[in-house]
């Protein structure tokens, strides 16, 4: 243990404990605005700066360690004057709207403003002015509100390791930016957005659909009809200030019966549609002699990632549709006719934790005979928007159900929604057909938890099938690299593009870097998306009574050619760079 | 070229050569032969000195002259005078040579035994100089990091053993242990030449003493302080010294590969390093076994591509590894994790040239030379409104008035002296009443300005105080890596401020404004140029605040430099109609009859300063 | 001359002798600024096509090349003109008056530092010494040193140049 003082205050923490982490373990914050622990630790922002006696010039609290016998202080007069100096600096070159900024209220330089009670700023001078990105289907990139953090790009760097956007120019021109600062849409951005949940301010955001939401749900001729992922119902209420991971399905669907839609579906049951097609698919290539290993392909920013980086190993990816996909085309074929409703009127909305959804709405296969699966992705954050802008009281809305008939889900579908649980649902279905019977033993430990890459070796109607489950498109890479240099002997590989899965996907809640430092966000949310399956009677999606019903009337059986014809799509190697 | 297995076959490669090159420093060297040094340094390159050498060759080739070799060497510190060609054993010394001047030196000089006097070079008192020692310019200076420069070919490997070269090497391998080695480095004062000062054996013995499969030793040849080229003069001149130093460095640290990290924009000083190292491997200097002692040691060239921020050692080390230049954040130093993570002694190439003196004559005699704080000697490019703009090596202590009056001669034209500028972008102006400050790391920083890589520019009292701080501010702005809030955006509002004094524009308040960020960016910047930009700001505050408030309160620009702040008059008392101003004016400004007074047309005026320098009668005056 | 104008033989030209370049070097990432150098030497600015192959080579994003091309000023993705006017900016070159031979070079060439003419023909540079201080002010033409300049001096290099290449 080391023993140090901090603002006069005597306090003992562990070896390698940084004085950012010593002062806030003990009540002490110092502000910082480039730190996110573990992925960017530079020190380039200069806020968190400290005094440490006896040394020249100021310390880099969120780097530098603690030592025995330091005696440090975080507010001299000296420290907060420099602080207010270097956020006066960082204000002088910000576009400021906070008004009608998307992250006003949550954006991590307005708090540092009022936090060092910034009145007007000193040093004003020439501004840098960019054009606004907004080219791609799923994320807007406005330099102006940059605050040259780099969180983003060490996000998109090291926990992704796809690179699409650095750092270019130098000194007061640098700039984050594409190469030949393209669009996103044009690089090798996969839309995962991570980065938009590193960015502390409005500089990086999600393109949003709400306004065109808005307008079908008004325009009374429109069957609108919205789907919620898994992931969004264990994180929705954190924009109401409930607590991190609480589970609100019943008030999240009360809100959006309230907004209008006039179905409210659960993605889950989509889910159960994903896990027949995908288990029947992984079944056939087992015994089949098919492409193996077989790798998910319900995470959009993963498969555009496979698409632009491994071309060749396209026909390792599940052909089928991820499940918002699957119920979008659903809903326009089975619902609309069982129904009666023209399907060309239903507008198909998707509320999903992810930004790449958005793109993947867009990709010319997500149709079928000439109607979208889904016409709008809107993210956790955007619903949360509509739901304020419809003036809802949300935390104290009463429950409610699904809609039928595609209400009821299984507690595989829940789990979809984090790392593992795709794998896990799918295996549940997949154990089942391979044994012939009714297996009780379903939860597998083995692939759950925060590890980027987890392995198993399972033995299934006396077949080893080696199985491994990557989150991070950083691991995702390390699997590919594998199977191209075929050093891999997995069968069934589940891949998200978020890490964590999509509980942590890009479209959820921003948590500031204070918050992603101290609390296990994807734990909180995983833990309660396990607890859904905990607490579901049905927990295998072949067992889903509603999914049963429809390949009853519609599918016929998993695999079948109706099935094929709305459920399943194909992949086409993308230019990395359309520059 | 045969690789040299032991200490007996370079010793005998030395002392042949060396009596066979003895006329170059021995003014009575027992010999016939003749050698014309013509200088190849970056300066005098420029000034066509390449093509001086290929004329002496062919023409002597045609008269079929013998005894007589053209050689090229470094730099001879004098560059105002360049083209410089020195023919030896005489020691006789032509200034400003021109390709064509060659002919009349061989028929005159070397044919018939006279001094061609028209090309002798004039001292500044006039008096004319036969021999390169006699002026005034050397008398106060002592080469040590130059000993070669000048007087060896940098591109014969054998003419720098001839003068000792490679004897500390063979010294260190056959006869000192790592400890001594360091102990002998510390024991000599030696302190870092970059700018710092840091002591160079602390550095050396922190390197050792870390653990590792694999360390490194750098040498940093990033020389970016615009008006600087001691380094480059260096390698230029003698590029083996560095290269022995490294190696010897390497033995010390426990290394066994070196890079030297040199911008590209030195093709020269490139060039000659990779004759160097070329050299030193086939002569088994470098590579496996050297000297057949069993130590292993090479070194490769790294190129900088522009970014004076590449000068700071681990924006340097980002750069060797093929990442945009931007500083680390230290702890951890270089020491323990540097180039690849791996323990890495940086140090810059003057400190270098300096260790195979200490290891040959001792830590004793290199002691023995400078101050208190401050030991052997510093180099300086000595630049500006100065008239023997020149490279310089005095020993520590000298006075700044000493090297800017003694040694560079004054400043030209008659005019005053205002400022002399050390440590570059990261310095200070230092005004006349701290000239009799003697030159050392602890002097120079209690007076506001740093020792830095050795630039050193002298200004007269035509320039303004204000401009010169904008035109550093500019430097760092656009050279900052803009990696950390303070630089990226302070010294751009800093620069911002100067603009506006520099243009009238200013606002009351703007001083204190401008000195108050000042102090900030000082103490929160993540590396040394982010943490000494504001130098050259703070100095002219300290020094000449009263030309700042002139510019603010009155805008008046004293100096009567700042173009918004002042016109270019003709004082037709003074104008004698002579139309020199007339013919010179780029922008045909300047109207008036012959022998009659002329006046300059404001609206035309683009304030060049053209005809202000060509008034004989010093007619045209700004304000 | 039909080759040269066609866009997809000058592309195949480009990625022919950028791997050549290429070949020289091994795939580890510190090579980069090397490589960098060599193509900026060759063409006197790093083409798109060369920066591709350099990415695909040794597994770096093209956003990260961009950002270190962009980084060091020697670096350049426009090609400079045919003769490139390079003005000393060194302290012992800008206190003998340099700046104004460079905002002449601007004024006369109607183009900033750092860009090129339209017809191709001047490209302006900003350097930080080049090492000639001894001739302060300097300026330069491709490699050719002008020392001791003046404004004048430049203008009549840039109207022999202008009236070689057949302009005004």
């Amino acid at each position: 243990m080391i023993n140090l003082t901090i603002d006069g205050k005597q306090v003992q923490v562990k070896e390698n404990t940084t004085i950012l982490e010593a002062a806030r373990q003990n009540g002490i914050d110092i502000p910082t605005l480039c730190f996110l622990k573990g992925i960017n630790m530079a020190g380039d922002c200069r806020m968190c700066i400290v005094e440490i006696e006896g040394r020249k010039g100021f310390a880099t609290s969120c780097i530098q360690v603690a030592e025995e016998g330091m005696v440090v202080r975080t507010n001299s007069p000296e420290i907060l004057e420099a602080r207010k100096t270097i956020l006066d600096l960082i204000l002088s070159n910000h576009h400021i709207d906070c008004l009608t900024c998307v992250r006003g209220g949550n954006c991590e330089l307005q708090q540092l403003a009022k936090k060092l009670n910034i009145r007007e700023i000193e040093y004003e001078g020439e501004k840098l002015e960019h054009e606004i990105d907004d080219k791609s289907p799923a994320i807007v990139r406005d330099f102006n509100k940059c605050v040259l953090c780099r969180r983003c790009v060490a996000t998109c760097k090291k926990v992704q390791n796809v690179g699409a956007i650095d750092c270019t120019s130098r000194g007061f021109t640098s700039t984050i930016s594409t190469t030949y600062d393209c669009s996103l849409n044009d690089v090798d951005c996969t839309f995962c957005g991570q980065c938009i949940q590193s960015c502390p301010t409005g500089a990086l955001r999600e393109k949003e659909y709400i306004n065109e939401v808005w307008d079908k749900i008004n325009d009374g001729d429109s069957y609108v009809v919205v789907q919620t992922a898994p992931a969004v119902r264990v994180a929705l209420g954190e924009e109401f200030g409930m607590k991190i991971g609480t589970n609100v399905k019943g008030k999240m669907v009360t809100a959006l019966k309230q907004l209008g839609f006039d179905k409210v579906f659960d993605t889950n049951t989509g889910a159960d549609f994903t896990i027949m097609e995908e288990a029947n698919e992984f079944i056939e290539r087992l015994t089949n002699g098919g492409v193996l290993p077989m790798i998910t392909s319900c995470s959009p920013g993963w498969v555009r990632f496979a698409e632009k980086n491994y071309p060749e190993l396209l026909d390792h990816l599940s052909t089928c549709k991820s499940p918002h996909q699957m119920f979008g085309a659903i809903v326009k074929s089975y619902f609309a006719k069982k129904y009666d409703i023209d399907p060309k009127k239903i507008v198909m909305v998707s509320v999903m934790p992810c930004i790449a959804k958005k793109y993947e709405a867009s990709r010319e296969e997500m149709e079928v005979d000439g109607l979208r699966d889904v016409d709008y992705v809107l993210t956790t954050r955007e619903l949360a928007r509509m739901i304020r802008q419809a003036n809802i009281d949300f935390e104290n809305l009463e429950d409610s159900n699904f809609d039928d008939p595609m209400g009821e889900a299984t507690g595989a579908g829940a789990i979809f929604g984090t790392t593992g649980g795709v794998m896990e649902a799918a295996l549940r279905t997949a154990a089942d057909t391979l044994e012939g019977k009714d297996l009780k033993d379903i939860e597998y430990k083995e692939i759950r938890g925060e590890k980027g890459i987890k392995e198993a070796t399972l033995n299934i109607a006396g077949k080893e099938v080696k199985i491994a489950v990557a989150s991070s498109l950083a691991n995702a890479r390390k699997i590919m690299d594998k199977i191209k240099d075929g050093k891999c002997d997995y069968h069934f590989i589940e891949i998200m593009a978020c890490p964590g899965g999509c509980v942590m996907g890009g479209g959820q809640p921003i948590k500031d870097s204070k918050t992603r430092a101290t609390v296990d966000v994807r734990k909180l949310r995983a833990n309660s998306l396990y607890s859904i399956d905990e607490k579901s009677v049905i927990r295998k999606s072949h067992e889903n009574p509603a999914l049963k019903q429809i390949y009853k009337e519609f599918f016929g059986k998993a695999g079948s050619h109706v099935a094929h014809k709305y459920l399943h799509t194909s992949y086409s190697k993308k230019e990395k760079y359309e520059i | 070229m045969e690789k040299v297995k032991t200490i007996e076959e370079i010793e005998e490669i030395r002392t042949k050569k060396r009596a066979e090159l003895d006329l170059r420093v021995n003014l009575k060297a027992n010999t016939v032969e003749k050698h014309i040094l013509v200088c190849r340094g970056t300066g005098c390159t420029s000034s066509k000195s390449p093509k001086i050498i290929e004329n002496f060759r062919k023409i002597i080739e045609e008269k079929g002259i013998k005894n007589v070799r053209v050689i090229q060497t470094g730099c001879f510190g004098l560059c105002a005078k360049g083209p410089i060609v020195i023919i030896r054993p005489e020691d006789v010394f032509y200034a400003h040579v021109k390709p064509e001047d060659c002919e009349e030196i061989i028929n005159t000089h070397i044919v018939e035994g006279k001094l061609v006097e028209r090309l002798l070079c004039k001292d500044i008192d006039g008096t004319l100089v036969k021999r390169l020692d006699e002026l005034n310019f050397y008398k106060k200076q002592q080469r040590i990091a130059l000993k070669n420069c000048g007087i060896i070919d940098p591109e014969v490997i054998d003419e720098y053993i001839a003068f000792d070269g490679y004897k500390a090497l063979e010294k260190v391998l056959t006869s000192m242990t790592k400890e001594q080695v360091i102990e002998e480095i510390s024991n000599s004062g030696l302190r870092g030449r970059g700018g710092a000062g840091f002591p160079t054996g602390k550095k050396w013995s922190f390197t050792a003493m870390a653990n590792a499969d694999q360390k490194y030793v750098v040498c940093n040849a990033d020389e970016g302080d615009p008006g600087a080229f001691m380094d480059r003069s260096i390698l230029e001149g003698d590029p083996h010294s560095v290269l022995e130093a490294m190696t010897i460095a390497g033995y010390a640290i426990g290394a066994s590969q070196g890079y030297i990290y040199v911008r590209a924009e030195y093709p020269i000083a490139v060039q000659r390093l990779r004759v160097a190292i070329k050299q030193a491997r086939e002569y088994g200097l470098l590579g496996d076994n050297i000297l057949g002692t069993g130590f292993k040691f090479d070194i490769d060239i790294r190129l900088g591509a522009g970014a004076f921020v590449c000068g700071e050692e681990t924006a340097l080390l980002e750069s060797i590894e093929g990442r945009r230049g931007q500083p680390r954040l230290k702890p951890p130093y270089p020491a323990n994790s540097g180039l690849f993570g791996k323990p890495t002694l940086i140090n810059n190439v003057e400190t270098y040239a300096n260790v195979t003196r200490i290891i040959i004559n001792g830590a004793n005699w290199y002691s023995s030379i400078g101050t208190e704080t401050s030991k052997g000697t510093k180099v300086f490019a000595l630049g500006g409104n100065v008239n023997n703009v020149g490279l310089v090596e005095v020993p520590m202590g000298t006075t700044l008035r000493e090297i800017v009056f003694d040694i560079g001669g004054g400043i030209p034209n008659g005019r005053k002296f205002k400022a002399a500028q050390t440590g570059g972008p990261s310095g200070g102006c230092i005004p006349e009443e701290h000239l009799d400050t003697p030159i050392d790391y602890e002097s120079l920083s209690k007076i506001g300005s740093m020792m830095g890589s050795g630039g050193l520019i002298v200004m007269d009292e035509t320039k303004c105080m204000v401009d010169i701080a904008r035109f550093y501010l500019d430097f760092t702005v656009s050279e900052s890596c803009g990696k950390c809030t303070p630089c990226r955006i302070g010294t751009k509002r800093m620069l911002e401020i100067l603009e506006r004094m520099c243009e009238g524009k200013a606002k009351p308040g703007d001083i204190e404004k401008l000195e108050k960020l000042a102090n900030s960016i000082k103490k929160s910047a993540v590396c040394g140029l982010g943490q000494t930009a504001p130098n050259p700001v703070l100095s002219t505050l300290k020094y000449f605040r009263n030309e700042y408030e002139e510019h603010v309160m009155n805008g008046k620009c004293p100096a009567g430099y700042c173009k918004a702040l002042c016109n270019l008059k003709i004082q037709p008392d003074k104008c004698k109609g002579c139309g020199l101003c007339k013919r010179n004016c780029p922008v045909n400004a300047i109207s008036g009859e012959v022998k009659q007074p002329h006046v300059i047309d404001t609206s035309k005026c683009i304030k060049c300063g053209t005809c202000v320098d060509k008034c004989p009668f010093k007619a045209i005056v700004r304000g | 001359m039909e080759y040269e104008n066609c866009t997809k033989c000058v592309d195949k030209k480009l990625i022919k002798e950028t791997n050549e370049i290429l070949s020289k070097y091994s795939k580890q990432k510190d090579n980069l600024i090397a490589i960098l150098n060599d193509i900026q030497e060759k063409y006197g600015y790093i083409p798109k096509q060369s920066q591709l192959e350099i990415s695909n080579y040794l597994s770096i994003p093209m956003a990260e090349i961009y950002g270190v091309i962009t980084f060091y000023s020697r670096f350049t993705t426009n090609p400079k003109g045919k003769y490139n006017i390079s003005v000393c900016l060194g302290t012992a070159c800008f206190v003998k008056g340099s700046q104004s031979i460079l905002e002449r070079a601007k004024e006369r060439l109607k183009i900033e530092a750092g860009k090129t003419t339209d017809d191709g023909l001047f490209s302006i540079d900003e350097v930080r010494c080049v090492g000639a201080c001894g001739l302060a002010p300097v300026f330069m033409v491709n490699d050719e040193v002008y020392g001791n300049a003046t404004v004048k001096e430049l203008d009549k290099v840039i109207d022999e140049i202008m009236a070689k290449e057949g302009k005004n």
